[in-house]
């Protein structure tokens, strides 16, 4: 691959006697060139991630149990067990609930960071750097401080340290299922490791915003409010689109935080499982590929018809 | 305010008391804010350098009663934890990441932004497609097909996937759409063919942008965990992430130790974010992520 990408120029073919190659090359060798740029990087899409793709939807029909290459052709009855085992459908309302927890907290959160700190001019970089930088964090460290200083069940961590100020008991933040702290553990890591990303998304969309629009509020004598309300937001609105598909992806893909925050040694515990954590287990714990196929096949839909819904609301919203 | 002509949004309006009111209100948001932000960095440093004793008493400490340095030389001379082995596969494999990624996408994205072919806008929707695709459903085949190869456990395996982000190559095609026309057409009177314009007029314009997307997948590649836990079996082939991960939820835990080698293996990349964040902005704002 890489004798594609350093390598000297291909040679010019002259093909004035194929005309099939001629065709092929294209005007001026454009096809050539196209694909002497493009080509590298399209072999590595399919093989690694076009070709995977395929694969998991062929297994998905097929029983394959520690196996890849399955024989025995199942129909859908791997997709019905999982519709129908209970884990998988615990692990969708984790998903959703994580998700609407976690994606309009940070929506609205960044949006009132980018706000905040474009108003701002004395220190305006300082504040910037200092809520983009945890976006430089693994979550695996973010894990690892959340659940072992930040929350962590002592009575000498941060969170237990303030509770004991209120005048309450020290509790276990993420080791007890009921009342579901752990929740607040979760969220909140991962609102500092991914609030400094989106604000720098907001922010690049408020830069774009026509200065003349807020003159024009200015002279209405609107309140900064009614600005916000009616300028601001509306103008920010193919941001809005992008950073809530981006959340929701991200939401589905939790896994780092969830893995390292609650999983102990000898294993991770019955609740919170998102869809990931499941799918690791079902897959590479239990080798049991087309049951964790069917899971995935599923899980894509179901975040392929939101992103779908997502653009059609847009557009629609476009045209009014 | 109503006299008051805003020429900026951040413009200041009549020093009027509510204005003032306004100033000194989002400064003290702010500054919560900001302190909020830095808390766990703070916790972290507390933790790497307090003796191990300490980190396990029943009481609240600001710092530590003694500054214990000795936690680097601990952590690396402790035999259970493969840190520096996890520090140097990490290194290798983020480097040739993001040189890989900085050379494929960015040819494949001035491809698909300047060189007509029939197929291109289809190309472009299938890369775009992929994106939505989570890793949940490549990871299961993703994992078989390094399987087959015999790349479980080894650097290739953890390397060569990771080599085809269709992120950066969209990315990278939205800056080349951006890039003024002409200079390229002037290289190509001058008889430069399209890879002579690529390597000697477009790549040495495009510093800024390849330095922003260079940062976002070292960093990227260096935090990853969930394909270096499936692929990277084997103690030779552990990142630092896996390295933490595995110690975090090992048995009598030296805190101490394990705050330290998660303070060793952020320190490279937040100083390295601090300086490439400048070229981070620009970059969003330039390929209008989010925008248009």
């Amino acid at each position: 691959m890489s004798a594609v990408v350093a390598g000297p120029p291909a040679p010019h073919p002259t093909g004035r006697r194929m005309s099939v190659g001629r065709r092929l090359l294209g005007d001026q060798n454009r096809n050539l060139w196209f694909w002497t740029f493009v080509g590298p990087f399209m072999v590595g899409l399919v093989v690694f991630v076009i070709v995977p793709i395929f694969w998991s939807l062929y297994l998905s029909f097929h029983e394959a149990k520690g196996t890849v290459s399955p024989t025995k052709a199942v129909g859908f009855s791997n997709y019905t067990e999982m519709l129908r085992d209970p884990a998988f459908r615990d692990s969708l309302k984790t998903f959703v609930l994580f998700a609407a927890i976690i994606v309009p907290v940070t929506f609205a959160l960044s949006l009132l960071l980018a706000v905040l700190v474009s108003r701002t001019r004395v220190m305006q970089t300082f504040f910037r750097s200092v809520f983009f930088l945890p976006t430089a964090c693994s979550y695996v460290v973010a894990s690892l401080i959340w659940r072992s200083s930040l929350f962590s069940g002592n009575p000498s961590s941060l969170a237990n340290t303030v509770m004991r100020h209120f005048g309450e008991n020290a509790r276990a933040w993420i080791e007890r299922p009921h009342p579901p702290w752990y929740w607040l553990v979760i969220s909140s890591a991962r609102l500092w490791l991914q609030l400094g990303f989106y604000m720098i998304l907001f922010l690049a969309g408020l830069q774009r915003i026509s200065p003349t629009l807020y003159e024009a509020s200015a002279i209405d004598g609107c309140s900064a409010w009614q600005t916000f309300r009616h300028v601001t937001f509306p103008q920010l609105r193919p941001t809005n689109v992008a950073v809530l598909l981006l959340l929701l992806i991200n939401a589905f893909q939790a896994f780092d935080e969830f893995l390292n925050i609650l999983g102990k040694q000898n294993g991770y515990p019955p609740y919170a499982r998102p869809p990931l954590v499941y799918l690791y287990y079902v897959a590479l714990k239990e080798q049991n590929f087309g049951r964790g196929s069917a899971g995935a096949a599923i899980l894509t839909v179901i975040i392929a018809v939101v992103a779908l819904l997502m653009a059609r609301f847009n557009r629609g919203d476009e045209r009014r | 305010m109503n006299q008051a002509r805003l020429t900026q949004p951040s413009a200041m309006v009549t020093a009027g008391w509510k204005s003032r009111l306004g100033v000194v209100s989002r400064y003290s948001a702010l500054i919560v804010a900001a302190v909020l932000f830095l808390i766990p960095f703070y916790l972290l440093l507390r933790n790497a350098l307090s003796p191990e004793a300490e980190l396990s008493k029943r009481v609240w400490r600001w710092w530590p009663g003694t500054w214990e340095w000795g936690n680097f030389s601990k952590l690396f001379g402790n035999d259970q934890v493969p840190m520096l082995r996890g520090l140097v596969n990490s290194a290798i494999v983020a480097t040739l990441q993001t040189v890989g990624v900085v050379i494929i996408s960015g040819m494949a994205g001035y491809g698909l932004a300047r060189i007509p072919y029939r197929w291109s806008n289809l190309l472009m929707g299938i890369i775009a497609s992929t994106l939505l695709i989570p890793a949940a459903v490549t990871f299961v085949p993703s994992f078989v097909l390094m399987d087959k190869l015999g790349w479980i456990g080894t650097r290739q395996g953890l390397i060569v996937p990771g080599l085809f982000q269709a992120f950066a190559t969209f990315l990278f095609r939205q800056f080349f759409l951006s890039f003024p026309k002409e200079v390229e057409e002037a290289a190509q009177i001058d008889g430069l063919g399209y890879f002579g314009t690529f390597w000697r007029v477009v790549a040495p314009n495009a510093k800024g942008f390849t330095a922003a997307i260079a940062t976002i997948t070292f960093i990227g590649s260096w935090n990853a965990f969930l394909w270096p836990v499936v692929v990277g079996r084997t103690k030779d082939s552990y990142t630092v992430q896996v390295v933490l991960s595995q110690f975090i939820t090992a048995q009598n835990v030296r805190y101490a130790q394990l705050f330290m080698g998660a303070l060793v293996a952020i320190l490279p990349l937040l100083l390295m974010f601090l300086f490439m964040q400048r070229w981070i902005v620009q970059g969003v704002e330039r390929t209008g992520l989010g925008g248009d």
